[in-house]
């Protein structure tokens, strides 16, 4: 049952060989097995859980089951959920019960899914290996002496090790599609603007974006589906048609143009993963496709735009970590300064610090101009590659991250090094389009993840080409050992 | 030696609208404390805003009501600080590209007009406040204020008195409330001025140091605190001391301005657009449809009730001196009645009867439909003014018609000229005397014949036929 795909899931239900509240418990007896070994959880509430799968069975017994009721998903703890503990991987809110929903949340909740309980990830968002979280690594599953990627590392362990059908993830700079490759899975990061922030924790706003992490493309499609459309509770969230993401799904991809843009394979790229992602083109051709050379000049710089962008934002964004209203504060305490400035120090963790203070450093007076301002610049000049590579393809191959998962603690001291990882996510993030990661190969029985970007809006493209690719290849189907 | 006074003014005005200019939660005045704070208003994790469009709709009332440019584009921008009543540790406010651009306003200091100019107004989010004293040794916080709307209105240093100072105060207050976007209720501190004072040697060309002062709520502390500070940078330029750029309160007991504590200070507010708010555009379209809908300015109706009623300047300012007025005399013409009769009664009878009892035009017993009623007793000559103001004391408020009290103080004119010959004839010969000193050159006895006609017609005779008769018969 733990390899079932959504849409078995789905007819399953509908045709009640189970039922909801049996699935949501095989899960849950599942997170009870193997979670303590990976840690990809930080929240499990069984009773509510089960509480909402019997809901679910009745509204299956009415007949009035959409694709997903009935099927347990596990949430990244980024994600506000009425009544559940929402940490955001952090001692700041470690005693934070969240008194509403995200929208994300109450589309799945509207359809009547179960929440399996709420996945670990680095603190606030900030990392690619989910070692900054408050509490705890996450392992991954096909080698529980690296790491999953970040940070939505809880999410992407728990789908490999098959403790949750599929889980929300979320990506300000890679951080569905990095893990996504560490842990052999795919993920979709949609444009900005598709899913609605409401209720999502902001690490950076102007990044952020919510997807779904899941076994297949049909998989992700299928999430999105849910996750996906206008919210007028989010300013920022775009007016337009919904899509059923699963129509076309099968289309052939017969004449396709895929761009191979030069800078994603120079140094820094592990030859091991570039001869993979070599192998994945060579698939693409079979299938029909004409590859094209393009360009991205300006993609070198995305991680030094992005280490001023994101930390401004996000420096002003956990400003209302103060103490005063809810979440953590120190215990003892002179004055407001002394209380603010405890709070923050013992709440947060060193990264997250580390991120507040360049944030607020380049936001300063006379320093705005030279980073922020010249950061804006760039990230323009990033989607002016973009559009112009879109120009001569339509969609963009590469690798997801430069190398397969890493040990534990291999790069927790040097800052640069992990925000290497991003490399080649982050630029797609600065300009608000689409990336997808899937799997396309193993190193050392360690999955390699192959990255797909597309024009604004062409999710169901870049599900569509995805899907062809796992229509005539295996590996997405590949599960780590020892979690039968 | 002599200075020159060089004054500008911020003020914040709170919007009139329903709801915060970001979140759905109330924007009304007090209740219990955080009744009005929402999720938005508490900054909880995850939560975002959304722009009131109302709030915008009056930020571009205002820019027309100043002749000011509305920026087709505008960005929010957040002004971060540490502060236990600002929730999210920043304000959003807008800096680089506000709402309204470069418009001006135009003041009365006696007969003379100034021009202020305007240099912004910005929309922005009010903080909430801290309460002291609930607790011993703590402090609370109340979330209602937070997030209310509040346009920020920005002068040129173009006022060079307190009076100039006051003056424009008074004038905005007034503006904001006839375009309908702020209640102005001062106690509430819907409208607050901060004060930029600075003094330079008479015809300098360069600027003083200016010092702010913070967050006047009434005319009068405008005026007070000005003229302190004034006073105060000027005694200091002339012991040979120096001002410091520094913000200031004053204190209304005292009537002395103090420095704010350093850590009352600005600091830096590391400004940058809020990526959480789309930059607000504004067409065309929308400015021209809110425009159409707008009620005449003060400026323009002023003009035009000199032109059309040939009314005094004087008299046009008082009309146009709040929305209630000039909504009570425009009331008064739909009754056809003499556009000047009109405005000398709202503006003497009518306003020294509301300055006695305290009351605004707004909750005026006496009903426009009724004062008309009396006033076109004037013009008809039934009554004379001066019976007109017995009248006035009795339909004030109580619920009587103007025709029956007439009637019964008998209080109707006499018009008819053989009526007025014969009290006119009797008077004469009774005061001989009075006749012969007038003759002799005295026109002082013209008046008090007159005042012997009156009183023997028991005050109804009409005065300016008694004169004529009067002045054909000492002829002869």
């Amino acid at each position: 049952m733990e390899k079932l795909s959504l849409r078995e899931l789905s007819e399953g239900l509908k045709a009640r060989k189970f039922s909801s509240v049996e699935l949501t418990q095989f899960f849950l007896d599942r997170l009870e097995k193997y979670n303590l070994s990976i840690n990809a959880f930080i929240s499990i509430d069984k009773d509510k859980s089960l509480a909402m799968a019997s809901r679910s069975d009745s509204i299956i017994k009415e007949g009035k089951q959409d694709y997903l009721t009935g099927v347990p998903i596990a949430q990244k703890d980024i994600f506000c959920a009425e009544g559940w503990k929402t940490t955001c991987g952090s001692k700041m809110l470690d005693n934070f019960i969240s008194p509403y929903d995200a929208t994300v949340i109450r589309k799945f909740n509207e359809i009547s899914a179960v929440n399996l309980g709420k996945t670990n990830m680095d603190e606030f968002a900030m990392g690619s290996s989910n070692e900054t979280s408050y509490y705890g690594n996450v392992k991954n599953p096909w080698n529980i002496k690296n790491v999953p990627g970040g940070s939505s590392g809880g999410s992407a362990a728990a789908v490999a090790a098959m403790l949750a059908p599929a889980a929300t993830a979320t990506d300000t700079g890679g951080s569905i599609r990095q893990p996504a490759s560490l842990c052999g899975l795919t993920g979709l990061k949609p444009t900005y603007g598709l899913v609605s922030r409401y209720g999502m924790i902001a690490f950076a706003s102007s990044l952020d974006q919510a997807g779904p992490m899941c076994h297949s493309a049909e998989d992700c499609a299928a999430m999105l589906n849910v996750m996906s459309g206008h919210d007028s509770k989010d300013s920022t969230s775009i007016e337009r048609e919904k899509e059923n993401y699963l129509n076309g799904i099968k289309d052939p991809i017969k004449g396709l143009k895929i761009g191979i843009p030069k800078e994603f394979f120079s140094e820094g790229l592990d030859p091991d993963v570039e001869k993979i992602i070599e192998q994945g083109i060579n698939e693409y051709k079979k299938l029909g496709a004409e590859i094209v050379d393009i360009s991205l000049p300006n993609n070198h710089l995305s991680i030094p735009v992005y280490y001023v962008i994101a930390p401004a934002e996000a420096s002003s964004n956990l400003s209302r970590y103060d103490g005063v209203r809810y979440g953590y504060r120190t215990k003892e305490y002179d004055d407001l300064m002394d209380m603010y400035c405890k709070t923050r120090e013992e709440g947060f963790g060193d990264e997250v610090k580390r991120r507040i203070m360049i944030g607020t450093y380049v936001l300063s007076a006379g320093y705005y101009d030279a980073y922020y301002l010249k950061a804006q610049k760039i990230r323009r000049l990033i989607s002016e590659d973009f559009s112009k590579a879109f120009k001569k393809c339509d969609v963009i191959l590469g690798p997801s991250a430069p190398s397969v998962a890493f040990p534990i603690g291999d790069k927790k001291e040097d800052p640069l090094k992990m925000y290497m990882q991003d490399v080649y996510t982050i630029s797609t993030n600065l300009a608000g389009l689409p990336g997808l990661s899937m799997p396309a190969g193993l190193i050392n029985n360690l999955p390699v993840g192959m990255q797909l970007i597309g024009n604004y809006f062409s999710e169901a493209k870049l599900l569509n080409i995805a899907n062809v690719f796992q229509m005539n290849t295996d590996w997405h189907r590949l599960s780590p050992k020892g979690f039968e | 030696m002599e200075w020159d006074i060089v004054i500008g003014i911020e003020t914040h005005v709170q919007l009139k609208t329903k709801s915060k200019i970001f979140s759905g939660a109330s924007a009304s005045f007090g209740g219990e404390p955080n009744a009005h704070a929402c999720l938005v208003s508490l900054a909880y994790p995850g939560v975002l805003p959304v722009l009131n469009e109302e709030a915008v709709n009056c930020a571009i009332r205002f820019g027309l009501a100043v002749d000011a440019k509305i920026a087709k584009k505008s960005i929010f921008a957040r002004k971060n600080y540490f502060y236990p009543d600002l929730p999210k540790g920043y304000q959003i406010s807008q800096f680089e590209l506000p709402i309204v651009g470069e418009g001006s306003l135009s003041i009365s200091m006696g007969d003379d007009n100034k021009i202020v100019r305007i240099l912004r107004a910005h929309l922005e989010e009010d903080a909430g406040k801290s309460v002291h004293g609930v607790e011993e040794g703590k402090s609370g916080i109340d979330l209602n204020r937070a997030g209310t709307p509040l346009l920020e209105i920005v002068t040129e240093p173009d006022m060079s008195s307190a009076e100039e100072a006051v003056s424009y105060a008074k004038k905005l207050h007034e503006l904001v409330q006839w375009i309908g976007i702020c209640d102005g209720n001062m106690q509430e501190g819907n409208f607050r001025c901060d004060v930029n004072v600075s003094v330079k040697k008479k015809g300098d060309k360069q600027l003083g140091t200016r010092r702010e002062i913070k967050n006047l709520n009434s005319f009068k502390f405008i005026k007070q605190a000005v003229d302190y500070e004034v006073n105060w940078q000027i005694e200091r330029l002339e012991d040979g001391g120096a001002i410091k750029q520094s913000t200031i309160l004053f204190d209304p007991d005292s009537g002395e301005t103090r420095e704010m504590r350093s850590k009352e200070e600005a600091n830096d507010y590391r400004y940058f657009p809020d990526p959480d708010l789309l930059p607000l555009e504004i067409s065309q379209e929308k400015i021209n449809v809110i425009k159409a809908e707008m009620y005449e300015l003060p400026n323009e109706m002023k003009a035009r009730l000199i032109k059309e009623f040939d009314l005094s300047s004087y008299d046009a300012d008082g009309i146009t001196s709040n929305i209630a007025v000039a909504n009570y005399f425009e009331d008064l013409l739909t009754f056809n009645v003499s556009a000047k009769l009109a405005s000398n009664w709202i503006l003497t009878n009518l306003f020294s009867r509301l300055n006695e009892l305290s009351i605004d035009i707004e909750n005026c017993p006496l009903k426009a439909s009724k004062l008309a009623q009396l006033i076109l007793r004037i013009e008809d000559k039934t009554i004379s003014n001066n019976a007109a103001k017995k009248v006035f004391d009795e339909i004030w408020d109580q619920d009587k018609s103007v025709d029956d009290v007439i009637e019964k103080l008998g209080l109707k004119q006499i018009s008819n000229v053989n009526e007025i010959e014969n009290i006119l004839n009797q008077v004469l010969q009774d005061n001989e005397a009075m006749v012969e000193e007038y003759k002799s050159g005295k026109d002082k006895a013209f008046n008090a014949l007159i005042g012997q006609v009156m009183k023997a017609s028991k005050g109804k005779a009409n005065p300016g036929q008694v004169s004529q008769l009067l002045k054909e018969k000492l002829k002869n």
